[in-house]
C-alpha cells in the first residue's frame, strides 16, 4: 500500500513549546483520516506541516512518497479548507473558486468549466456573482470546499471546517463531506476537537495529546479499546480507574482500566448475578435525564465515583433511581479495557 | 416609594432616563455639536471661500469690489497661472509616488513581520519626525542641501561631485545647487509627508488576515501572484488614503517652496502672495479651490480603479 502522507518522528518546537513532539503516522491513499484532540494538542500544527506553512524542527514528512522538506506550499499537491474559510473578500464567489486555476495559468474555458462544476458540486451553482460577505456561514464553508477541490488535489486538508456552524448544519455537512470523499476518492485529513465528528466520519482517527499521538485506530477500535486514560476520557465518556482503585474494583494485578458507562448494570437487590461478575454497593449522587438514556452518577466504596448510562426503554424511565438510593452495580469483565499508563 | 422613584431622585438620573427612553434625542445630543462644527466651521468657511472667489478686485485702488465676476476662476487658466498649477501638480504626483514606494515596504514589514518591540520602534521611528517643529525641519533641510552642506561634503569625499553636477544639470529636476533645485524640494517634501503615507498603508495591511495569504499560497499562487492578487488589492485603500494626505499637503504647502527649490511660485506661495502682499483675497480664494478640485478628480479616478471596493 502506498501512503498519501507519512510522518517519521516529526517534531515542531516553538521556542520551548513542543507543539508537535515525535509524531509518526502513515495515512493511506483515499483514506478519511482524522486528527482529534483538545486545543493546543498539536493537531493543527500537524496539518500546517503537511500544507507547508510550518517546517518540522526534526523528522521527515513525505507526501506521496516525496520528501516534503523545502517544498513551499504553492508547489504542494495538497489543498486546505481553512477553519474560518479564508475567502478573498475582494473577489466574488466564482473568482474565489477559480483562483487556484487562474494562478496556475489554466486556460479561460477550462477554468470557467471546472469552477462551475465545482460550484455545482457544492450546490452553489447560482451564487457565483455574490461576494463572500453576502453568504451564510454554511455557504461560505461550501465555497471554501469548492475552492480547494477545483484544483483536484490528491490530499485535502480540513482544519475544523465545521467548527463555526450550528449543530444541525454541522450534522448535515458531516454527511455531505463523507459522501463527497467517497465519491472523489481523495485522501481527507480532517482536524477536529469534536470526538463525535471524528467517530462518525473517519476511517481512522489519531488522538493527539500534548503534541503526541496517544492512539491511532478505527472509530470502533478507539471506542471499544482505548489505549490510554486520555483516550478513554476524550473519546466518549468513560470511568477510568487507576492505581489502588484499579486493583480494588478491577481485580488483583490490574493497574488501569476503562469502563464505559453503558456497560454498568444497576440492580436494586443483590440478585440476578451473571457468572463472573461481582456486585458492588453504590449510592446514587445524581440523575440526569437525556431522553433516550439517563446518566446516573454513583459513589462506590472509598469515595470512588462511577457513572452509569441506563437506557430508558420499556418503562425504565419511570423506575429511575433517585438521589440517595442504595443500589448494586455490576459489570462483566469483558467490559473492562486495560489501559496503558503514559509516563508523565 | 417604589424602586423606580428612588432611582429617579436626582435630576441627572432623570435626564439619563429620559435620554434612555428617547433614543432620537440621545442621538441629537451626541451628534449635534460635531455636526454643527462640521457644517458651520468646516463647510461654511469653505463655501465662504468659494463665494469670495467670485468677487472682483480693483488693481488701482487695491481693494475688493462688491461686483460678482468669473474673472478670478478664468485667470487660473491664463498661461502664467496655469504653469503654477502644473508645477505644483507635478510635484504633488512625484512626492506621492515616491512616498508610496518608500512607505509600502516599511508598512509591510511593520504589519507582517515585526514583533511587538520592533513594531514599537518603527512606530516611534516613523512618528518622531512628525513631533518636531515643521519650520525647524524645513530650515535644517535647507542647510543640509546647501552648497557646503553635509550632502555636498559627503559627495565630495566620495569623489562623486561629477555625478551630482550631472543630476543638477538635468532640465526640470536640477538647479544651481540641491537646495535651489526641484530635486531638493522633492526630497524635503517626501521626507516630511512620508509618515502620512506609512501609517494608513500599515493600518490597511494590518487588517489583511494572514490566512488569506496562506490560502493564496495553498491554492498554488507564487509570492508575486499572492502580492498582486491578494495583498495589493486589499492594501490599495490604505495607499489611496495615504496619497490623499501627501497629495493635498504638497498642493497646499507654501513654506517648503519658499525655503527650498527654485524661485517659481507654487499654489501655496501664490495664494500667500495674493492675500498677504497684494491683498487680492478673491484671487487667493479662487486659487485655493484648485487643490480641492484636483483632489476631487483624484478621488474619482481612485474610485474608478476600485480603491474602495475592498472597504
Amino acid at each position: 500500500m502506498s501512503f498519501a502522507v507519512e510522518f517519521q518522528e516529526v517534531s515542531r518546537h516553538f521556542g520551548k513549546v513542543r507543539a508537535v513532539d515525535g509524531v509518526s503516522l502513515a495515512i493511506a491513499e483515499g483514506e478519511f483520516f482524522s486528527m482529534l484532540g483538545p486545543s493546543g494538542s498539536g493537531k493543527t500544527t500537524c496539518l500546517r506541516l503537511i500544507a507547508g506553512f510550518e517546517q518540522p524542527t526534526s523528522g521527515a514528512i513525505r507526501i506521496h512518497g516525496v520528501e516534503a522538506a523545502g517544498i513551499p506550499p504553492f508547489l504542494r499537491d495538497v489543498n486546505t479548507v481553512f477553519q474560518d474559510y479564508a475567502l478573498f473578500p475582494h473577489m466574488n464567489v466564482f473568482e474565489n473558486v477559480a483562483y487556484g486555476l487562474m494562478v496556475k495559468g489554466v486556460g479561460r474555458n477550462e477554468r470557467v468549466a471546472r469552477s462551475r462544476e465545482a460550484l455545482a458540486m457544492v450546490d452553489l451553482g447560482d451564487y457565483g456573482a455574490r461576494r463572500p460577505a453576502q453568504l451564510s456561514g454554511g455557504q461560505r464553508q461550501r465555497v471554501a470546499l469548492a475552492r480547494a477541490l477545483v484544483n483536484r488535489p490528491r490530499v485535502l486538508l480540513l482544519d475544523e471546517p465545521l467548527g463555526a456552524l450550528d449543530l444541525k448544519l454541522r450534522e448535515q455537512m458531516q454527511g455531505e463531506l463523507k459522501a463527497l470523499q467517497r465519491k472523489l476518492g481523495i485522501t481527507f485529513v480532517y482536524v477536529t476537537h469534536d470526538q463525535g465528528e471524528a467517530l462518525s466520519m473517519s476511517d481512522r482517527v489519531a488522538v493527539f495529546n500534548q503534541g503526541r499521538i496517544e492512539q491511532v485506530d478505527t472509530p470502533r477500535g478507539l471506542y471499544m479499546r482505548p489505549a490510554t486514560p486520555f483516550v478513554a476520557r476524550f473519546v466518549g465518556t468513560s470511568n477510568v480507574f487507576t492505581g489502588a482503585a484499579a486493583a480494588q474494583f478491577g481485580g488483583p494485578g490490574v493497574t488501569a482500566f476503562s469502563l464505559r458507562p453503558e456497560h454498568v448494570r444497576l440492580h436494586r437487590q443483590p440478585s440476578g448475578l451473571a457468572g463472573n461478575s461481582r456486585l458492588l454497593p453504590v449510592r446514587v449522587l445524581g440523575v440526569q435525564y437525556h431522553g433516550a438514556s439517563s446518566r446516573i452518577e454513583l459513589q462506590l466504596a472509598d469515595n470512588v465515583r462511577l457513572v452509569a448510562n441506563v437506557s430508558n426503554d420499556e418503562g425504565h424511565g419511570e423506575s429511575l433511581p433517585e438521589v440517595g438510593d442504595e443500589l448494586f452495580a455490576t459489570w462483566s469483565s469483558e467490559a473492562m479495557v486495560a489501559l496503558r499508563e503514559i509516563p508523565a | 416609594m417604589n424602586a423606580n422613584a428612588v432611582y429617579l431622585r436626582t435630576p441627572l438620573r432623570r435626564l439619563a432616563a429620559l435620554l434612555h427612553r428617547r433614543s432620537g434625542l440621545m442621538l441629537a445630543v451626541l451628534l449635534g455639536p460635531p455636526l454643527i462644527w462640521m457644517c458651520v466651521i468646516y463647510l461654511g468657511s469653505l463655501l465662504a471661500l468659494l463665494w469670495q472667489g467670485f468677487h472682483g478686485f480693483d488693481d488701482f485702488s487695491m481693494s475688493v469690489m462688491p461686483t460678482l465676476t468669473l474673472d478670478n476662476y478664468a485667470k487660473i487658466f491664463e498661461e502664467g497661472n496655469f504653469d503654477i498649477v502644473l508645477r505644483t501638480l507635478a510635484m504633488a504626483c512625484a512626492v506621492t509616488i515616491a512616498a508610496a514606494v518608500i512607505a509600502f515596504p516599511i508598512a509591510y514589514y511593520m504589519a507582517r513581520y515585526a514583533g511587538p518591540r520592533t513594531k514599537a520602534f518603527f512606530y516611534i521611528g516613523v512618528m518622531l519626525p512628525m513631533w518636531a517643529s515643521y519650520i525647524v525641519k524645513a530650515y535644517s533641510w535647507s542647510v543640509i542641501l546647501a552648497k557646503g552642506g553635509i550632502i555636498f561634503w559627503l559627495v565630495t569625499k566620495l569623489h562623486l561631485l561629477w555625478l551630482l553636477d550631472a543630476v543638477l544639470a538635468l532640465p526640470y529636476v536640477g538647479g544651481s545647487t540641491l537646495s535651489t533645485s526641484h530635486l531638493g524640494r522633492f526630497l524635503v517634501f517626501t521626507y516630511l509627508w512620508l509618515p502620512f503615507m506609512v501609517l494608513p498603508i500599515h493600518a490597511a495591511l494590518e487588517r489583511v488576515p494572514p490566512n488569506l495569504v496562506q490560502a493564496s499560497m495553498d491554492l498554488g499562487a507564487r509570492p508575486q501572484q499572492t502580492f498582486r492578487h491578494v495583498i495589493w488589492p486589499l492594501a490599495f485603500p490604505g495607499v489611496v488614503a495615504g496619497s490623499i494626505f501627501t497629495f493635498s499637503l504638497t498642493l497646499g504647502d507654501f513654506i517648503i517652496p519658499t525655503l527650498i527649490g527654485p524661485s517659481g511660485l507654487f499654489i501655496g506661495t501664490y495664494v500667500y502672495v495674493q492675500q498677504g502682499a497684494v491683498g487680492n483675497i478673491p484671487m487667493a480664494a479662487a486659487f485655493t479651490m484648485v487643490p480641492i478640485v484636483l483632489i476631487a478628480i483624484y478621488l474619482a479616478i481612485a474610485k474608478r480603479l476600485g480603491a474602495f471596493d475592498a472597504l
